[in-house]
């Protein structure tokens, strides 16, 4: 019974096209599996700090409320820049089913770049925001609002320097195993920063207070 | 075999055209730019909306969160490949994604977050 599971499993994972059957009990990439799961936990963690920010988004002086510091055009290009990342990361994955080491590389690369420049937009618009009055402790709104972007940058960068990282290995040729799945697992990552920005830059930029 | 053939039929189904699907289920770089560029005009419309508070009234909320949805799971399905990939992938996502919102739905409400 198990067995017949597991062949269902497998041949499931062949009627979607996938020729890498793996060697586990279902069938199914491990480390694709953990990946999943992590980024299901990981909607906990961003759910637990998109709902502190909506609660206490309202909770400030009153020259010290969104309204005052949002800068939308800015932040739209900096969406534009983390959406358009997504593309080149997807472009990536594709290069690198079909064996192509060089746009792999080339995707990846442009991929980390556009990542830097999101992050760089975040630091610019922080700095802005301490300049004109809204520091971490200035009210609960802007706590819970830094605390939310802040741990959406630093997921940001952990991405850029796995895209980095996995850029050095691939020159490098110190990847083990299938390279496709490792630059598969980094997109799955990279596009997890980009919907959670998604949510973030609707719920907390463009409705106000 | 009827069982062989209507398998053959559906695999040619995925394939037959070209344009859209590479060799292995998936969409080409062409469909993911055009999506992209889709996304990247939902974006420009729901800044435009951002704009139109007043003009929108109430159909501003539900139509900024409908765009921010459709955009959210186009990058899950297609970017993320979750569509072609095999179920227990949706699984392990959309059980910590369900999860993520009712437990937080449920703390909003405690906190009368959605009271008028």
């Amino acid at each position: 019974m198990a067995d017949t599971a597991v062949h269902d499993a497998v041949d499931e994972h062949d009627d979607h096209g996938h020729g890498d059957v793996h060697h586990t009990s279902t069938g199914l990439s491990n480390n694709k599996l953990a990946m999943w799961l992590f980024l299901g936990s990981e909607c906990l963690l961003f759910g637990g700090l998109i709902s502190t920010y909506m609660l206490y988004r309202g909770r400030h002086s009153a020259n010290g409320g969104p309204d005052q510091f949002w800068d939308i055009p800015f932040t739209s290009a900096s969406s534009f820049v983390l959406l358009m990342s997504s593309l080149t990361m997807v472009l990536a994955v594709t290069a690198a089913k079909r064996k192509d080491d060089r746009n792999t590389n080339l995707w990846l690369t442009v991929t980390a770049i556009l990542g830097s420049l999101f992050v760089a937009g975040q630091v610019y618009e922080f700095t802005t925001f301490y300049r004109e009055g809204l520091g971490y402790t200035t009210s609960l709104f802007s706590s819970s609002f830094y605390t939310l972007t802040g741990f959406h940058g630093v997921h940001v960068s952990v991405g850029v320097i796995m895209l980095l990282a996995t850029v050095g290995m691939i020159l490098k040729n110190r990847i083990p195993g299938d390279k496709a799945e490792v630059v598969e697992l980094v997109g799955l990552y990279w596009h997890f920063v980009d919907i959670v920005w998604i949510l973030i830059f609707t719920l907390v930029y463009l409705i106000p207070a | 075999m009827s069982t062989d053939t209507a398998h053959a039929t559906d695999h040619d189904d995925v394939h037959d055209d070209e344009d859209h699907w590479n060799d292995e289920g998936h969409w080409t770089d062409l469909n993911y730019i055009k999506l992209a560029l889709a996304l990247a005009v939902i974006t420009a419309i729901e800044v435009a909306i951002s704009y139109m508070v007043d003009d929108l009234g109430p159909f501003f909320l539900p139509l900024l969160l409908g765009l921010m949805l459709i955009k959210f799971f186009s990058v899950v399905l297609f970017f993320m490949h979750l569509k072609f990939d095999n179920r227990l992938f949706s699984l392990m996502f959309y059980l910590g994604l369900g999860l993520a919102v009712a437990v937080y739905t449920a703390a909003l409400f405690t906190f009368k977050f959605f009271s008028p």
